[in-house]
């Protein structure tokens, strides 16, 4: 590795290390109010690790690829739902279950790349034409069997290394961490790649990359496929943490909304742009309920959702390039 | 699952599709005419039409005020709310970039949704009006009052959107708008301001279609959501921007749901209307009435 | 405060013989005994905040009887504070204030409501041995998978179908059998669709023809389809099991469309024993049955806590007796536990026999964590009232079916 290389893995690299030595952290954070408690943190951060996954999937394709997906639920709820199902139907062992989950996950972003980049949608109408696939699968794992149907899959809880359900909330923390990880450095090598050279040039400009030639829709298919199998790799987690799924949870469009929102927020195609966002806005949401509670109470309901919306809203007014922009302006001066 | 029907019943299933379809169509006016202009997909639309149905509530309950009268002060002061919402929020905060545009938005329907939670709590609540169980007998069918009603008022607002589009200056102004901006800021257009009167615009129709859906619908904090993507599939289908398309788009979307949950269920027929999307992105992504991208 | 009262205090805090002076004196133990914390959590926030609010509702009205009362006694007559936690609507958001209220310190944890809130949060709690009492949450997974912590204080969905059936059986032979024809109509998620399932396998072997299932989804934008499709089927009876909304624009619509079937025969169904729904639509709701959760009319405690509802303009859904009796048994646990720690209270749940609740179940007897006791019953909108028809030890009013005219 020369020194340039490992100069631009460096940030990644302190990142995670900062990141893995946070619970030394929480009795610092615990004493000084932040959080309730020990476990009260882990379960906050292990949430944030896997929609900070999620986001970094859409990552791939929306931001550096430009192509905003609305329905990366697809993905995540494929990934969840086979999970759970291989588990619970087939009797597959969690940890194997894990990268098949991963696998259809891609399968799935794949087909449905192939039907949307074959049919030139771009823009908009490749944004809708995702979010109704999802819908379609919500309606589908709601009505068939395989999935439990309405009632859903639940993963009988049974705490052990092998199920990959832990006792100490620590090592979900990391486990979780161990996968943002990887896509950070993954992301990292993906920039500094000719696919990751291509992918940009058809976020900028389709036609001139194509004039190029850049065999453009292979580009947009291999980032749709690596972005949803990420994507599912979130969705396998979310089954492991809280053991059950359904088409709602799935298959639902919050976590479309979630998994663009955080780099939208962040810093759209940028590294650390998921994880910034989604550390910032579910830090937010969480924030404004303990602050909003504590102050008022909690009689009347919906107050510290208001005051969330409000302040996304001031969020996007002074960060033009997403939070990351704001650290960069603010360091360079 | 599949059963065949007599002819009177299919025949009934349409006719409720047409009914439901108009509602959709009049819900899609306001989105696809953001859209055509504005290009940005407005997450706060189901919340504004939320709010919309809340404001026919009070002035129902509050000030004794039938919702068809209500059509009355609500268009002005949506649309005034609606102007006011782009020119001095939504645009400033987003400085017209797609993506913050889209978290403006969706920050804004979050902030509605729970002010309206706060204010008026969780219950879901109607109107009963005299007229609220008044049909329309056809003679082999009969068809709810207001719901015929509905359909009648979003043909005559599809006509007035096309007349002030076609025929005003302001219409001429936004046709511009939205065919090239920048060209229409050098002939003197102010665009911030057409962008704001087209959100107004859009913001009017609601309260119009919230006035239609009240006598025959339920109100409560997350109303609005229940119509947004039957709205987003209505104006893929219609062609994004097109209001004729929006009203022939919602009565095919009304119609394909209605046969479809006839035959695969209520529930299950709801891939009915996505798989119709889909179709259409993927075969005729300009829509019905869309022009060529 | 005076002085007085403050030595008073002291003296008698270090006195042994305190418990006896405290019992007589009510007023003085609030300063004395910690609060015991009990975590409430329901989805007051999101697509569930219908529910959510009035379970908290109830839970408050709980707490707040307890303490006016002395408190739990067994701890020096402590009073309860309520650690209260929005979930969202979600299980994540669910879980999260699990961990909250854990490190809070809270001794047990009522509510949830949805199943999967449910399913996430006591299975959280297990973690730490918190007595967790599920207020609705009808999904029989959630006491089946073998948590010891989490109890259930009404009947699951299997109970409740059960019971409808027979119920329906029962009703249908007093009248003379006058109905064979059945359509069920569902909402799609976990409850609507278990019922459909375990109604279609059981009513066809009692004699009774279904004609049709209709799913429909939740939110449903439109139910004239189903109304139309009834019609054309014409059975004796309709069975929907939906939630509030989408039965209202049924009945509206069933009404408007003069569909007039010899009973409507509702199960879970959110809206036919709501009294907003009585009051909002009195024709359409009139005579609508439905077997459901309600408070047990002969206590005179449910009239009392129906006046105290209604008197801050809420109205009264099963919510509220629910929560308020499940807060109440979790109480009873404390007291009779003598103690704050969880591994007893959660011991005390277990053996709990519990009478003093405003549901008509009778002593609580918990088997897995399930109120073996639990029973639904089956109402009757009967001219703007809701009235108890089943079962006949304290129905309040004769059934009315057929429906006439």
């Amino acid at each position: 590795m020369s020194s340039g290389t490992f100069a631009a893995y460096r940030p990644i690299l302190i990142a995670i290390a900062a990141l893995a030595a946070l619970p030394l952290a929480v009795p610092l954070l615990v004493g000084a109010g932040l959080f309730a408690g020990p476990n009260t943190f882990y379960n906050l951060m292990i949430f944030i690790l896997i929609i900070t996954l999620a986001a970094q999937g859409w990552n791939i394709a929306g931001g550096y690829g430009g192509q905003f997906s609305f329905g990366h639920a697809a993905f995540f709820g494929t990934g969840a739902y086979a999970q759970a199902v291989l588990q619970t139907r087939y009797g597959v062992n969690a940890w194997v279950a894990l990268p098949l989950a991963m696998a259809l996950g891609g399968l799935v972003g794949a087909l449905i790349g192939l039907l949307a980049f074959r049919a030139r949608l771009r823009g908009s109408y490749f944004a809708l034409v995702t979010l109704a696939f999802a819908e379609v699968f919500r309606i589908l794992a709601n009505a068939t069997p395989i999935t439990g149907g309405a009632a859903g899959t639940l993963v009988p809880l049974r705490i052990g290394f092998g199920q990959m359900q832990f006792d100490a909330p620590a090592a979900f923390f990391y486990l979780a961490l161990a996968f943002v990880a990887v896509v950070l450095i993954l992301n990292r090598l993906l920039e500094r790649s000719r696919f990751g050279a291509w992918l940009v040039a058809v976020r900028e400009n389709e036609d001139a990359a194509r004039a190029l030639g850049v065999d453009t829709l292979t580009v947009k298919l291999k980032a749709i496929t690596l972005s949803a199998a990420v994507t599912a790799v979130a969705g396998a987690l979310y089954t492991q943490k809280f053991l059950y799924v359904d088409a709602n949870i799935a298959y639902g469009a919050w976590i479309s909304v979630e998994a663009l929102l955080a780099p939208i927020v962040g810093g759209i195609g940028t590294v650390f742009g998921p994880l910034i966002g989604a550390v910032a806005l579910i830090g937010l949401g969480e924030a404004a309920k303990t602050v909003i509670h504590a102050a008022f109470g909690s009689a009347v309901p919906g107050v510290d959702l208001v005051v969330y919306g409000l302040l996304l809203v001031v969020v996007i007014a002074f960060a033009p390039r997403g939070l990351i922009g704001l650290l960069r302006t603010r360091g360079g001066r | 699952m599949f059963r065949s029907y007599p002819p009177q019943i299919v025949l009934e299933a349409v006719l409720n599709g047409l009914l439901t379809g108009a509602v959709y169509a009049l819900v899609a006016f306001g989105l696809t005419l953001v859209y055509g202009v504005l290009h940005i997909i407005n997450f706060a639309h189901g919340a504004m039409l939320t709010l919309a149905m809340f404001a026919v509530l009070v002035a129902h309950i509050g000030f004794g005020i039938d919702p068809y009268l209500a059509i009355l002060p609500l268009t002005p002061l949506f649309f005034a709310f609606g102007y006011g919402l782009q020119r001095f929020v939504i645009s400033p905060a987003s400085r017209n970039d797609d993506g913050a545009i889209l978290l403006v938005t969706l920050g804004l329907s979050i902030v509605l949704e729970n002010l309206l939670l706060a204010i008026f709590r969780s219950d879901t609540r109607t109107l009963t009006l005299d007229y609220s169980f008044s049909v329309v007998d056809t003679g082999f069918a009969l068809l709810s009052l207001p719901r015929v009603i509905g359909f009648g008022v979003a043909l005559i607002v599809a006509a007035a959107l096309w007349a002030i589009l076609a025929l005003t200056d302001t219409g001429k102004a936004i046709r511009a708008v939205a065919k090239e901006k920048l060209g229409a800021s050098l002939v003197g257009i102010d665009v911030n301001h057409i962008y704001a009167v087209t959100f107004g615009l859009g913001a009017a129709t609601l309260a119009v279609a919230a006035c239609l859906l009240m006598p025959s619908f339920y109100v409560n904090p997350r109303v609005g959501n229940a119509f947004v993507l039957v709205a987003f599939t209505v104006v893929v289908l219609g062609g994004m921007g097109s209001i004729a398309g929006a009203l022939v788009g919602g009565l095919v979307i009304g119609v394909v749901e209605s046969l479809s949950g006839l035959y695969l269920g209520e529930s299950l027929g709801q891939i009915g209307i996505f798989l119709i999307f889909i179709l259409v992105l993927l075969f005729r992504p300009t829509g019905l009435f869309g022009a060529k991208a | 405060m005076t002085a007085w009262n403050e030595t008073t205090r002291r003296s008698l805090l270090k006195s042994g013989a305190a418990g006896a002076a405290i019992l007589s004196a009510p007023g003085l133990v609030r300063a004395q005994a910690a609060p015991v914390k009990l975590g409430i959590l329901q989805p007051v926030t999101g697509a569930l905040a219908q529910d959510g609010e009035y379970g908290r509702l109830g839970a408050q009205l709980a707490i707040d009887d307890i303490n006016k009362s002395g408190g739990i006694k067994s701890l020096g007559g402590a009073m309860i504070e309520m650690v209260f936690g929005d979930a969202r609507s979600s299980p994540e958001a669910g879980s999260q204030e699990v961990e909250k209220m854990h490190a809070e310190g809270v001794s047990a944890i009522v509510g949830g409501f949805a199943s999967p809130i449910c399913l996430a949060a006591s299975q959280a709690a297990s973690r730490y041995d918190i007595a967790y009492a599920v207020d609705v949450g009808v999904s029989d997974q959630i006491v089946s998978r073998g948590l010891k912590n989490t109890f259930r204080f009404g009947p699951g969905f299997g109970a409740v179908t059960r019971a409808a059936i027979d119920n329906l059986v029962k009703l249908n032979d007093a009248a003379g059998k006058p109905a064979r024809t059945v359509v069920l109509v569902h909402e799609d998620g976990l409850f609507g669709s278990g019922l459909a399932k375990l109604m279609n396998d059981r009513l066809s072997a009692l004699g009774f023809q279904i004609l049709e299932t209709i799913p429909h989804p939740t939110p449903a934008r439109d139910m004239s389809n189903v109304a139309l499709r009834i019609r054309a089927l014409n059975p004796d009876i309709v069975i929907p099991s939906s939630y509030y909304s989408e039965f209202v624009l049924l009945a509206r619509t069933m009404q408007q469309q003069r569909i007039r079937p010899k009973g409507i025969y509702a199960v879970l169904n959110g809206a036919a024993s709501n009294f907003r729904f009585v009051r909002e639509f009195p024709d359409a709701a009139n005579n609508v049955m439905d077997c459901n959760h309600w408070a047990d009319p002969r206590k005179p405690k449910t009239a009392e806590l129906r006046r105290q509802v209604e008197a801050t303009g809420r109205f009264w859904l099963y919510n509220v007796p629910l929560n308020y009796s499940s807060v109440r048994l979790v109480a009873d646990a404390i007291e009779r536990s003598g103690s704050r720690d969880r591994i007893k209270i959660i011991e005390a749940m277990a053996t709990s026999t519990f009478a003093d609740h405003i549901m008509p179940y009778g002593p609580t007897k918990f088997e897995n964590g399930q109120n073996t006791a639990a029973a639904p019953v089956n109402t009757q909108v009967q001219n703007g009232d809701i009235k108890v028809i089943f079962p006949d030890t304290f129905a309040d009013a004769k059934a009315v079916f057929p429906v006439t005219g």
